[in-house]
């Protein structure tokens, strides 16, 4: 059976192997790797820098820099704490409707379970809370509904959907399926079968994402401020057009220390449910 | 009590992996499918419980036509059907007490089962099969902390607590060392006799299907090429069935095998 080809085999042996490179017509690579090079150089060669506002702004970034060594939490301690409450409670409202309507949304939109109608529909609410970026769906909520925390909360929540359908639909996609098909041959009915095949297969990514996004959503509640849909952002805003430094350090450190306190939670979490 | 009629199934691919299948399976019979990988076996017995959907033929479970079944009859009709898998398919974070548990879905509700709140006589019927099967002080943990051979026992109870009256075993022994191998096959044999059940049991380890069956179906390429007891398997048959080979060893083996058997 060995040995089909010996002349084959007496032509392969003494070279030098190299895996087989991933454009074979060498021409090809070289053409890509200058244009490359040179599309880089074009680049960086456009950026106009006016080297003379640089040296300005120094002073003041220095300035901003220098703020966090003596941060200013008393003076605006109002609204620092207002601000915050306010933002906690988006970012909390935000997560819990955004992933109350991600898991029906995610569960539609993964092909291996969802018949194809219910697979487009939810592909297509996906797509589109994906394609705006939540500064965009903030401005046009906030022109619908006024400044304030419901816009921000609306905002986050439709932004959350995107986020945890798509991830949480991929998962699905690419869960094993042999145990699956163990639970539907059991004669299970269709709710059945998603609570023991699928749901043990995607919980822990499912939380874990949850948390993350969670995470995610606190952070943007930080900008989204900025537009006037309310939170942290806005105490934020006013920090800096009052150039108070030492307040802005002081809510940015607030911040840091909440997403690091979060990250550390995630961390717990995670590693009992797997 | 089960019969399969010019079974057909062609995949979206135009690969043919049943070509007009005819079986018939009296009730309380054990039957060994054997046939090389890709002969068609997973294929036929998940046209069984319709896991996948035959391109044309019927099959009969008791005179009901499984075939034409809408999905809520079907439902009904896959209780009646045990099934057993190659890599065990345990839902490995589960616990072993709710993959048990879990062949009988097709008996209550959902919020029964959502609690996890199922009947005492199914609870107490869980207990007695993982007893059966040696595996009662497992029952609270987690399925992905078993052994091979221990999952495969736990997949077993899965499928006897559904009260079938088929069992569709498919590969049961492929992930197994040879000994456990040779313990789940004659746990499975032992159960259907006790309980009277029918089986379908692919398996490519010709040696060991014939220690435990009486009777041998071989598959090639989507055709019954053969349709006997395992002593009618000669050299002959299997070359007709996998293609040239020394059969001899894998004929020989078998009587020295059972002796083993015995003493153990």
């Amino acid at each position: 059976m060995t040995g089909t080809s010996v002349s084959e085999l007496d032509m392969l042996i003494g070279n030098r192997w190299k895996k087989p490179p991933l454009i074979k017509r060498q021409w090809l690579r070289w053409v890509l790797v200058l244009g490359a090079l040179a599309y880089m150089v074009a680049a960086i060669g456009s950026v106009e820098v006016n080297w003379a506002r640089v040296y300005q702004g120094l002073d003041r970034g220095a300035a901003f820099v220098a703020a966090f060594a003596s941060p200013d939490f008393v003076t605006r301690a109002t609204d620092i704490r207002e601000g915050m409450i306010e933002s906690i409670l988006m970012t909390i409202a935000a997560s819990v409707v955004g992933i109350t309507i991600s898991i029906p949304i995610g569960l539609g939109a993964a092909r291996n379970i969802a018949p194809l109608p219910v697979y487009l529909v939810c592909r297509g609410i996906i797509a589109v809370s994906r394609a705006l970026q939540e500064i965009i769906v903030a401005i046009i909520l906030v022109a619908i509904f006024g400044f304030g925390p419901l816009a921000g909360f609306l905002t986050l929540s439709f932004a959350t959907i995107g986020f945890l359908s798509k991830l949480l639909a991929e998962e699905i996609e690419s869960m094993d399926k042999v145990p699956a098909e163990a639970v539907k041959a059991t004669g299970s009915r269709w709710g059945q079968w998603i609570n023991y095949g699928v749901q043990p297969q995607v919980m822990p990514r499912l939380i874990g994402l949850s948390i993350y996004r969670i995470d995610i959503n606190f952070r943007e509640s930080a900008i989204l401020g900025l537009v006037g849909a309310g939170g942290i952002g806005a105490t934020l805003n006013t920090a800096f057009d009052r150039y108070e430094y030492d307040t802005a350090a002081a809510i940015l450190l607030i911040i840091i220390g909440i997403v690091m306190v979060l990250e550390y939670l995630s961390g717990v979490i995670r590693a009992r449910v797997q | 009590m089960l019969k399969l009629d010019k079974l057909v199934k062609t995949y979206h691919t135009g690969d043919q992996a049943l070509k007009s299948v005819d079986l018939e399976i009296p009730k309380g019979q054990v039957l060994a499918l054997i046939g090389p990988s890709g002969a068609g076996k997973s294929t036929l017995i998940r046209c069984i419980n319709r896991l996948v959907e035959p391109t044309s033929g019927q099959v009969y479970l008791d005179g009901i036509e499984l075939t034409r079944l809408r999905s809520g009859a079907l439902r009904r009709e896959r209780r009646r059907m045990g099934m057993i898998f190659q890599e065990y398919a345990l839902v490995e974070r589960l616990t072993v007490m709710e993959n048990v548990l879990s062949g009988r879905l097709g008996y209550v509700g959902f919020w029964r089962s959502f609690l996890r709140r199922f009947p005492q006589s199914d609870v107490d019927e869980a207990f007695r099969l993982l007893d059966r099967v040696g595996l009662l002080h497992m029952a609270d943990k987690r399925a992905d902390e078993l052994s091979g051979g221990q999952r495969q026992r736990v997949g077993i109870c899965r499928a006897l607590i559904q009260d079938p009256a088929l069992l569709l075993v498919d590969e049961p022994t492929a992930s197994l060392d040879p000994k456990t191998s040779r313990q789940i096959m004659r746990l499975i044999v032992e159960l259907c006799s006790e309980r009277g059940l029918a089986a379908i049991i692919n398996i490519h380890d010709v040696a060991l299907a014939k220690m435990f069956v009486q009777r041998v179906v071989g598959l090639e390429t989507g055709a019954i090429v053969f349709d006997g007891t395992p002593d009618d398997l000669t050299p002959e048959m299997l070359t007709r069935i996998y293609g040239e080979e020394d059969w001899e060893a894998t004929i020989e083996k078998v009587d020295d095998d059972g002796q083993e058997e015995a003493v153990a």
